[in-house]
């Protein structure tokens, strides 16, 4: 079977060199944990590199200031930088300096594929919001100077802060207090344009309410967007983000939630066409208790950028996050990129995190960045973990389900339909999921196995 | 009325430094419908490898020779293919597949194999008589392809398969190994069903003859250093059982 063996082996090497930014990322880790080892009084660990918790070496350790950045071999180191807790963040597009794409946070993104995003001025037409959901749900149009704009957080980057700078008016929709929806809100996001625009949406959850809201981004669009999510005091919100743009699409897009006592948010995010989309799902917890639960499927075609970057910030005691992202990427110059910062600050006693990030190279070509952070300030923590692999389709799976007679197609949509489906049926709306599915099967029949 | 006719066969393992080692060294076996032939040798002498190039595993490279399946060329077939064509290998390690439900793969194969998607009432109803003849846990259906079985559960659906997919010639790569006696026997009646049922020809692979005492070979082959170097009957095997393989390894040297 000489070409499957081929296959196999041109995957390995485009797995190889993808994987090489966790490599070093590894590598650093040992380091770490070397030092750590290395500082010790009568065996116990002591000093600001002492491990606060027994186990904790190998899945949970801080990532100190002069570690946190390391590079993944291509991009030139700028000056250490502090952790995630000291990012700047200012409504203002002018506070910040603009972008070189040696930035923490640009690194992996091909400025120029951005159309001005980082550095025009927005002034296009935002893409059409159209809400359809049941009659409890309110929605507004509102402007700049409204109260509920910027309740759930300040842009952390260039491109979000030039949205919140340029934006018009806003789409607020609320979910008002005690109400529990019976059926999901769609929202049906239409870009028509590709001069670059902005956009600024916001979802409130008001106490004890109830809801599943559905962004669905189609069309085309050259459009920073900023997304905020207010999740009251023991309301439960599900968001789906749907990233179904036409080819030439250009999306960022920056989702902050913030969560209040008890308060239940789960994201799910689904990035499949575009050019280049780029999706920095946060969540902050205001009070105690709260859990949030982030998932995560991108297919990254030939040519494709995208990324997707998350931040959980602990502040809060006793307060669970779960995070599980999945890749496929196929064809030449497809470009995946997954960064998950998870912070847990010295009062977020009692934290319980875990993120998890799988990506599978279907082909030869793909380049994948994966990059799990983990800082933990306290160790009073119930637990802290990440996981990141990057690998091709499995040889010896493929021979085993071929060898039943199943052919070489057939088997490779099992194996990556399992991989990918997971994720699928975390959205709970049949219909959409039934179209993803499809949407996915297109995507393996695309390429030229 | 099916024949398998290996002729010759040089076939070569591809190390992971891509260079290549051989291990078969002119191997002649033929195997009709209703017979079961016992390969017999010791670790290394190139029995599993034997069972692995029938069935097409990348790793190995036919150097010269030819397998044929009633006339045909198996050797320029895919994986697929020859399993379409007949062929079934019962895995020494079955892998695990993840995300791919063992129910789902049953009726992926079964389709693959008859070229039309089994009827659904009878379908459900023999994959389920089949697991329960097996011993199988009614959940498996529902957990992943081989994923957490134990040793002897992934054996056990090796035969599962077997029995649903029907194959014309089946080779049985050291299912004996690792099963205790309830567990041999479990499959080898599994294995008999197939027989009877299915007149399916059977290359069993064993380094022990206690899987013998259940699936009862018209034929055995001592196989030593890639070729089959002694044939007999069942009495073979038994001597093999009191003498072991050493007469055979210095022949080979």
């Amino acid at each position: 079977m000489p070409k499957l063996n081929e296959t196999i082996r041109n995957a390995a090497e485009a797995a190889a060199s993808a994987a090489t930014a966790v490599a070093e990322k590894a590598a650093e880790k040992a380091k770490d944990v070397h030092d750590a080892v290395a500082d010790k009084v009568d065996g116990v660990p002591v000093g600001d590199r002492r491990v606060a918790i027994p186990g904790m070496d190998q899945e949970g350790e801080k990532l100190a200031a002069d570690h946190d950045r390391t590079g993944s071999g291509q991009t030139p180191r700028e000056a250490p930088a502090a952790s995630r807790a000291e990012r700047f963040a200012s409504y203002d597009v002018a506070d910040f300096a603009p972008l070189t794409g040696k930035e923490e946070d640009f690194r992996f993104t091909p400025l120029k594929r951005l159309k001005g995003l980082h550095a025009d001025e927005l002034t296009g037409p935002a893409p059409v919001v159209v809400v359809d959901g049941p009659e409890a749900v309110r929605v507004e149009t509102v402007g700049r100077d409204d109260a509920r704009i910027g309740a759930a957080g300040k842009p952390e980057d260039r491109v979000a802060a030039n949205a919140w700078s340029s934006f018009g008016e806003a789409t607020v929709l609320t979910v008002p207090k005690e109400v529990e929806l019976d059926a999901p809100v769609l929202v049906d996001i239409h870009g028509t344009d590709g001069t670059p625009a902005a956009q600024h949406l916001v979802v409130d959850a008001e106490p004890f309410s109830k809801a599943l809201v559905v962004l669905r981004h189609h069309g085309t669009a050259v459009v920073s967007q900023n997304v905020e999510f207010r999740v009251g005091d023991s309301a439960n919100l599900t968001v789906v983000t749907l990233q179904e743009w036409d080819d030439d699409a250009v999306h960022a897009s920056a989702q902050q939630a913030r969560l209040g006592r008890s308060a239940s948010f789960k994201h799910v995010l689904v990035s499949l066409g575009g050019n280049l989309v780029r999706v920095a799902p946060s969540t902050r917890f205001d009070a105690p208790g709260g859990s949030v639960e982030m998932y995560g499927l991108t297919f990254v075609d030939a040519g494709q950028h995208l990324e997707s970057r998350l931040f959980v910030d602990h502040a809060q005691p006793h307060c669970t996050s779960r995070v599980t992202y999945k890749s496929a990427l196929q064809g030449e110059n497809a470009h995946g990129v997954w960064v998950g910062d998870v912070l847990i600050r010295s009062t977020a006693e009692g934290t319980d995190t875990y993120e998890l990030n799988r990506n599978l190279i279907l082909n030869d070509g793909p380049r994948m960045d994966s990059v799990p952070n983990l800082e933990i300030e306290t160790g009073l923590i119930a637990g802290a973990g990440h996981a990141s692999t990057t690998g091709q389709l499995d040889d010896e799976h493929l021979y085993y389900l071929m060898s039943r007679g199943i052919p070489e197609d057939e088997a490779r949509r099992l194996v990556v339909r399992g991989f990918l489906f997971e994720i699928l049926q975390q959205i709970g709306v049949e219909d959409i999921e039934a179209r993803l599915r499809q949407a996915v099967e297109d995507e393996l029949t695309s390429a030229n196995h | 009325m099916a024949t398998l006719e290996i002729k010759d066969l040089h076939a070569s393992v591809v190390l992971d430094d891509e260079t290549t080692k051989p291990i078969l060294k002119g191997v002649n076996l033929t195997i009709n419908s209703g017979e079961v032939h016992a390969i017999m040798g010791p670790n290394g002498s190139g029995k599993s490898t034997l069972a692995s190039t029938i069935a097409g595993h990348p790793k190995y490279v036919v150097d010269s020779g030819e397998v044929l399946l009633d006339g045909q060329n198996v050797l320029e077939m895919s994986v697929d293919e020859r399993a379409r064509a007949g062929l079934f290998l019962a895995m020494q390690y079955p892998v695990e597949i993840p995300g791919v439900t063992t129910s789902n793969f049953l009726r992926t194969a079964k389709t693959a194999i008859d070229g039309e998607a089994p009827s659904l009432r009878t379908w459900t109803k023999d994959v389920k008589a089949a697991m329960e003849q097996l011993k199988i846990s009614p959940d498996m259906i529902q957990r992943n392809v081989n994923e957490g079985f134990s040793g002897g559960e992934k054996k056990r659906h090796e035969i599962l398969q077997l029995e649903l997919l029907k194959p014309k010639i089946a080779l049985l790569d050291e299912t004996d190994s690792g099963l205790d006696v309830d567990a041999l026997k479990v499959v080898s009646e599994g294995v008999n069903r197939a027989l009877e049922n299915n007149d399916m020809g059977v290359m069993l692979i064993t380094h022990y003859t206690r899987i013998l005492r259940y699936i009862k070979p018209q034929f055995v082959h001592v196989f030593a250093d890639g070729r089959v170097v002694d044939e007999g009957g069942p009495e073979l095997a038994d001597r093999l059982e009191n003498e072991g393989y050493d007469r055979y390894l210095a022949q080979a040297k």
